[in-house]
């Protein structure tokens, strides 16, 4: 019990930045603990995961994998975990991974350490490390027998080299009809659209920024002006989503996502206790407010104290400037 | 329909969070406790489906006595029955929902409700896990709730904003977000009601926890930042500092 398992998430028919970030996570965890990591890929193409630090490279494909199942991801996944005795099952914590982890834990009758900013090995056993209460704590936890993980995207390196490990199939032993949930059709939204919670580089509006629909127009197109040049996901306080300026899935905070991109600016936002929660774990953290008392320069790396009808834009043509250079 | 909600009562989302003594736990003092903020919604999902549908909503917490105060604001905004399973424990989201399926078992049941993520433990799984344990379809995070013919059209927010549409077949387990609907608070009525229903007690059979905590710390303290300067002049002096010292672009 010494090999570590990992389903590396695919998009568009190649590994996601969060899975190989969790293969990375893996293949280091897999060495302190002196075992193998097990990369699992769920569909028909498994890229070249042995680069990226995979020593095995499991493909579980097929009609009952054509759509994303929970209960037959879960599936595929707690069988894997069984069948090579791993110390460790890892995924993303993205909206995929947070779906179905939890299910093929509860298949393996094991708890799920969920969205973990660290992996470690403490007498001879894998450890994990958590936010809870959206990042006001951070919680050490073990487990009796497999640690079942989900990782916080952005937050564990990708590793490169390692193996020239062949795909290996493994057969999906159900078919579509045993399926109890299967994602019937996108319904809404935007494909390969990033997702703030992913993101590497967050730019958030706050109520400074003021009603899109009225005063506040430029000002939001200022703000994805910004978000564009930097190749940002946009994120919002609460004020702005419960005044159905933006839409929920933006929200950042205890009661919203938790990010932790390497740069996070925060314009027009006060900086409440539920929204620091939230996005306190960024690497970089810059703060515009036309208020130097706001909250949010407490936790700031960089703050300017102006009007985001003056300071976005005028940021907006200086990282251009610097970018270009 | 009968419907079930579980409901978690966690600190406010205002609250200060201190490492206790033990340095495992939180320290409780000065913590206000409400129902976890997503859970709020579940409550909502449940009433609106009976009112469309007619039946019954019951209320489902693992907690400690203390809880039944969160439980009867959830009677007093239109909730029928509820049961308390008591444990003074915080317990991770195995064993919880082991706990809460046990008891599920003994209940009617077409749709069994949760938040998606409680605000503490933050795991985004004991609603999935109790999926799993009474073999239930689930699907999480959902906007959208609509149910007819013994089946539940659900759609779930994804990556992106991006909303994947299911049907599944009842009973089934779904996880609530914001947007789904907008909870209701309670009024006299409501309130009135809730003193008089009983809210019964059982101790809960106490599972082993599937992961536990052996360390809780603060969060490390963020340095010191600086102010760079005022108004729009500072961005050329900020978009500099972000490549050559804070190398993040
Ligand atoms: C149960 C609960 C859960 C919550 N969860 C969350 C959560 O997850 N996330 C979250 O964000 N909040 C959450 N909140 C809300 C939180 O308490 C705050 O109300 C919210 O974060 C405030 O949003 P804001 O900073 O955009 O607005 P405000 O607090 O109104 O701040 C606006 C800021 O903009 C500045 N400003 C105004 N005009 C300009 C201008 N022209 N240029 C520059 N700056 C300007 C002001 O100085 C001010 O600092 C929660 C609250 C509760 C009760
Ligand atoms: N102790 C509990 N009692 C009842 N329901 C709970 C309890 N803990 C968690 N839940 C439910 O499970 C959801 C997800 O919690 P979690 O898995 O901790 O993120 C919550 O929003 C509640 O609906």
């Amino acid at each position: 019990m010494s090999d570590v398992l990992v389903f590396v998430e695919f998009s568009d028919g190649a590994a996601t930045k969060a899975g190989l970030q969790a293969l990375g996570a893996g293949s280091t965890l897999a060495k302190a603990l002196g075992g193998k990591a097990i990369a699992l890929v769920i569909g028909n193409n498994a890229g070249e995961l042995g680069k990226h630090g995979a020593d095995r490279v499991l493909v579980a494909g097929g009609d009952a994998v054509g759509s994303y199942s929970p209960d037959g991801f879960a599936r595929i996944v707690a069988e894997h975990a069984k069948s090579t005795g791993a110390a460790a099952v890892l995924a993303s914590a993205t909206p995929m991974g947070k779906d179905f982890f939890a299910r093929a834990a509860a298949i393996a009758k094991c708890g799920l350490a969920a969205d973990c900013v660290e992996l470690k090995v403490e007498g001879g056993k894998p450890r994990a490390v958590r936010p809870v209460f959206a990042g006001k704590a951070l919680a050490t936890v073990e487990a009796p027998g497999t640690l079942w993980a989900t990782l916080r995207p952005n937050v564990f390196a990708e590793v490169s080299g390692g193996s020239d490990a062949a795909p290996e199939t493994v057969p999906v032993t159900f078919g579509p009809g045993d399926l109890k949930a299967v994602v019937k059709e996108i319904v809404a939204g935007v494909k390969g659209k990033l997702d703030v919670a992913e993101a590497e580089i967050v730019v958030s509006g706050g109520r400074g920024l003021k009603d899109p629909a009225g005063e506040g127009k430029q000002n939001w197109a200022n703000l994805e002006a910004l978000a564009e040049t930097l190749g940002a996901a946009i994120g919002a306080s609460r004020a702005v989503v419960d005044a159905g300026w933006r839409g929920h899935g933006e929200q950042v905070g205890q009661t919203g996502k938790t990010v932790s991109p390497k740069l996070y600016i925060a314009c027009g936002i006060s900086g409440a206790i539920q929204h620091l929660a939230g996005m306190s774990g960024s690497k970089v953290i810059v703060a515009i407010n036309k208020d130097d008392n706001a909250p949010i320069f407490k936790v700031a790396d960089y703050g300017i104290v102006g009007t985001v009808e003056d300071v976005v834009p005028a940021l907006t043509a200086a990282l251009k400037e610097t970018l270009g250079s | 329909m009968d419907i079930i909600v579980c409901i978690r009562r966690a600190p406010t989302t205002d609250a200060r969070i201190k490492p206790a003594a033990d340095g495992k736990n939180y320290d409780p003092a000065g913590v206000n406790y409400d129902i976890s903020e997503y859970d709020k919604f579940a409550i909502e999902a449940g009433i609106l489906l009976k009112e469309k549908h007619g039946g019954t909503v019951t209320i489902l917490t693992l907690g400690p006595s203390a809880a039944t105060k969160e439980m009867r604001t959830a009677i007093a905004m239109g909730c029928d029955a509820a049961h308390l399973l008591v444990s003074d424990a915080n317990h991770d989201a195995w064993a919880t929902a082991q706990a809460l399926a046990e008891k599920i078992k003994t209940l009617p049941h077409d749709m069994v409700l949760f938040g998606w993520n409680s605000v503490d433990n933050q795991s985004s799984a004991t609603g999935q896990m109790v999926a799993e344990l009474l073999g239930l379809p689930s699907v999480s995070v959902a906007v959208a709730l609509d149910v007819a013919d013994g089946q539940a059209t659900v759609d779930r927010l994804a990556a992106g904003g991006n909303r994947e549409r299911y049907s599944v077949k009842l009973p089934a387990v779904v996880t609530c977000t914001k947007g789904l609907n907008k909870p209701r608070s309670a009024n006299m009525k409501g309130i009135m009601a809730a003193k008089k229903t009983a809210v019964p007690e059982t101790p809960a059979n106490a599972p082993a926890d599937g992961v536990s905590v052996v360390k809780l710390d603060p969060p490390p303290a963020r340095p010191e930042g600086k102010i760079v300067g005022k108004g729009a002049e500072a961005a050329v002096v900020l978009a500099k500092l972000l490549r050559e010292e804070a190398k993040v672009i």
